[in-house]
């Protein structure tokens, strides 16, 4: 398996799903397109790259040559924003980023709890100062107007 | 001319102001640590700001994010050459040379060509943007739907072609790029597409958050984990003036990335990175002593900072005179213009000329401000680097966040940036482009629309794509390009591109230790 012919594989599944949802839409004709016709369109034209690259995969590295040796760290930030999509608006924006902060330098980067907890402390505070109260760019507050 | 210099004197009287001034230095000042800082990249720093940007009015706003974009470009080379760390990607090529200058002492020299070679390259490229972008301008009027949607074909085509060494894969990712930008509400027939019941969505994918997350959090995500920062070199202000020989070595080369920049900057493509690439492959082809390149030549730094900076004032020209992007940076730069009710286009010259002059004339003020800004103050910006990277990436990731919401006030795009900074972990993962999605993503609407408006004008007939004279020209160059990587293809032999080792191969290059 080389990483061109899984990543064809992807593409053509994603290329399959589009045309899929689209049959909900009204195709229209040839002369005459309709909102699905774009759509159904491009997703066909990504099935035959796909094809074409799958084809043309031989030449590619295997998909064991790709090294994932940081994707610890890219779940954790992941899931840290995936948090911070779930959280911000209930909790507010300086809570949200703090304990997002904490987690990655405390426990993914494992630092002290003192340098953790100031970083963690002045970023959020510090940005929200100065894009809240400064700039007027609006952000969410939690809890206690936090 | 002397209408020009009229114009021009209008744009001084606009970009002399204070406020203004202001903007243009603190755009500048914001660039260049968005140029040193590796991960952000002046996509995400534009991205970030334009929220910001929100309150001020249109030229302020256009002149701010200007700065930041040209002042990247500035920026990026200080690491480069100090560290061999390129703060963003047309930086790339200066690792090579400029680092091993460092190696030699020679790291004021460097830093200083790069200095003078970006400003003399910025200075003359915003003359030529001046001259060329009225008449270009004037001749756009001519265009219509079939036109446009031709010119926006040829400009993915083109994208595809100079993005990378496998245009299938650029293709594909500008086709994924195209079908984000389905998403929404049809704007002909009011069918809502692909949102699922989220209102939020009904508008479409918003440019900010995928590009933050294409470019932005995909960096972080790849980059995590790393050591400490490595040492940084810190030279001193009066080890910063080159010979007389590396002054005389640099001009010539600083006058051939000067115009091979502006015109590669001018077709659409990730303009600034391809000119520090073929700058620099330009370089090695004409010298006399090519065996010093990666070695340390100064004509390794000069050509490509030139040309990274000149192709920033020439990716302008299209935005500005046709209302085109020819790469990302330049369609973030568009939204925010029709945020602040501007139109970019052929109209934009004669209804705005207070904006249009008043943007020229701030960029060659910006050009003064970081030619003053780098030399003196590269030790304030190199510290930065001394931020350990597991305190640096959690701040970026941050501000990446903060801005991201700050521009809808809304979580949804917080959760688009997530998705796409997962998404674009694992195309750089496996070896595609990210950039092809931007601008397809930025360009969908506008090419449905051509096409649907081209087909109604001819009542269903696909002819008029060809009956009309640059409609056909467009996308015979575009067809052009697309028969060219075939052929390639097919023969399974290396063409210009892969010989001269384009992006992902110069970045590995530039990792390797230097013997």
């Amino acid at each position: 398996m080389t990483t061109d012919r899984f990543a064809s594989g992807v593409l053509a599944l994603f290329a399959l799903l589009v045309i899929w949802e689209s049959r909900a839409l009204p195709l229209g004709t040839f002369r005459q397109p309709g909102p699905a016709y774009i759509p159904i369109l491009l997703a066909s034209l990504l099935l035959i790259f796909a094809i074409f690259l799958a084809a043309a995969a031989s030449r590619a590295p295997s998909f064991s040559s790709i090294h994932w040796t940081e994707w610890r760290h890219a779940l954790a930030i992941l899931a840290s924003c995936i948090f911070a999509v779930a959280a911000m608006e209930r909790l507010g924006y300086r809570l949200t980023v703090l304990l997002v902060l904490g987690f990655l330098l405390k426990v993914v980067e494992k630092r002290g709890w003192g340098v953790t907890i100031a970083f963690a402390l002045a970023l959020p505070f510090g940005s929200f100062y100065l894009f809240y109260t400064l700039l007027r760019v609006p952000l969410p507050q939690g809890p206690f107007g936090l | 001319m002397s209408e020009t210099l009229q114009n021009l004197y209008l744009g001084f009287s606009v970009a002399l102001t204070p406020s203004v001034l202001l903007y243009a230095f603190v755009g500048c000042v914001i660039g260049t640590l968005v140029g040193v800082l590796p991960g952000v990249g002046p996509l995400a720093g534009i991205s970030l700001l334009l929220p910001v940007s929100f309150g001020l009015d249109a030229t302020s706003a256009i002149v701010l994010l200007a700065g930041i974009y040209y002042g990247a470009m500035y920026g990026g080379s200080t690491t480069s050459i100090l560290m061999r760390i390129p703060g963003e990607a047309a930086s790339v090529m200066t690792c090579i040379d400029g680092y091993a200058m460092t190696r030699k002492g020679r790291a004021g020299p460097a830093l200083a060509i790069a200095a003078a070679g970006s400003y003399i390259a910025g200075t003359f490229s915003v003359v030529a943007l001046m001259l060329l972008a009225p008449p270009l301008a004037s001749f756009a009027l001519r265009f219509g739907p079939p036109e446009y949607f031709s010119l926006l074909l040829l400009g993915l085509l083109a994208l595809a072609y100079m993005s990378g060494a496998s245009m299938l894969k650029s293709l594909a990712m500008a086709a994924l790029g195209l079908l984000f930008g389905m998403i929404g509400i049809d704007p002909m027939t009011g069918f809502s597409r692909f949102s699922y019941g989220l209102v939020e969505l009904g508008d479409g994918i918003g440019v900010v958050p995928v590009a933050v997350g294409l470019f932005g959090l995909s960096e972080i995500l790849l980059t995590a984990g790393q050591p400490a920062a490595p040492e940084v070199t810190k030279p001193r202000l009066s080890e910063l003036l080159p010979s007389r020989e590396e002054w005389r070595a640099s001009l010539w080369p600083i006058g051939r990335g000067t115009v091979l920049g502006f015109l590669i900057g001018i077709i659409p493509g990730s303009a600034h990175i391809i000119a520090s690439f073929v700058s620099y492959a330009v370089e090695r082809r004409v010298s006399k002593h090519p065996e010093r390149f990666g070695q340390g030549a100064i004509e390794g730094v000069a050509g490509p900072e030139s040309a990274n900076n000149a192709a920033t004032s020439g990716a302008f020209v299209p935005m500005l005179a046709l209302g085109v992007p020819s790469g990302p940076i330049p369609a973030v730069m568009i939204a925010a213009m029709m945020v602040h009710g501007v139109s970019p286009g052929p109209l934009l010259i004669s209804q705005q000329p207070e904006l249009f002059w008043g943007f020229i004339a701030s960029m060659y003020v910006g050009n003064v401000v970081l030619l003053i800004l780098n030399l003196p103050l590269v030790g304030v910006f190199v510290n930065l680097l001394r931020v350990p990277y597991p305190f640096l990436y959690p701040g970026i990731l941050m501000f990446c966040i903060l801005g991201v919401y700050a521009v809808n006030g809304s979580v949804v795009d917080v959760g688009i940036m997530t998705a796409m900074g997962a998404l674009g972990y694992g195309l750089r993962k496996f070896d595609f482009e990210t950039a092809p999605v931007v601008l397809g993503l930025v360009l969908a609407p506008m090419m449905e629309m051509s096409f649907r408006q081209s087909l109604s004008m001819s009542s269903g007939s696909y002819s008029i794509f060809i009956t009309r004279p640059i409609a056909l020209v467009l996308l015979m160059v575009g067809l052009a390009l697309l028969l060219s990587s075939i052929v390639s293809f097919v023969r399974k032999n290396e063409d210009w591109r892969q010989r001269l080792g384009f992006a992902r191969r110069a970045r590995e290059k530039s990792q390797l230790p230097i013997d």
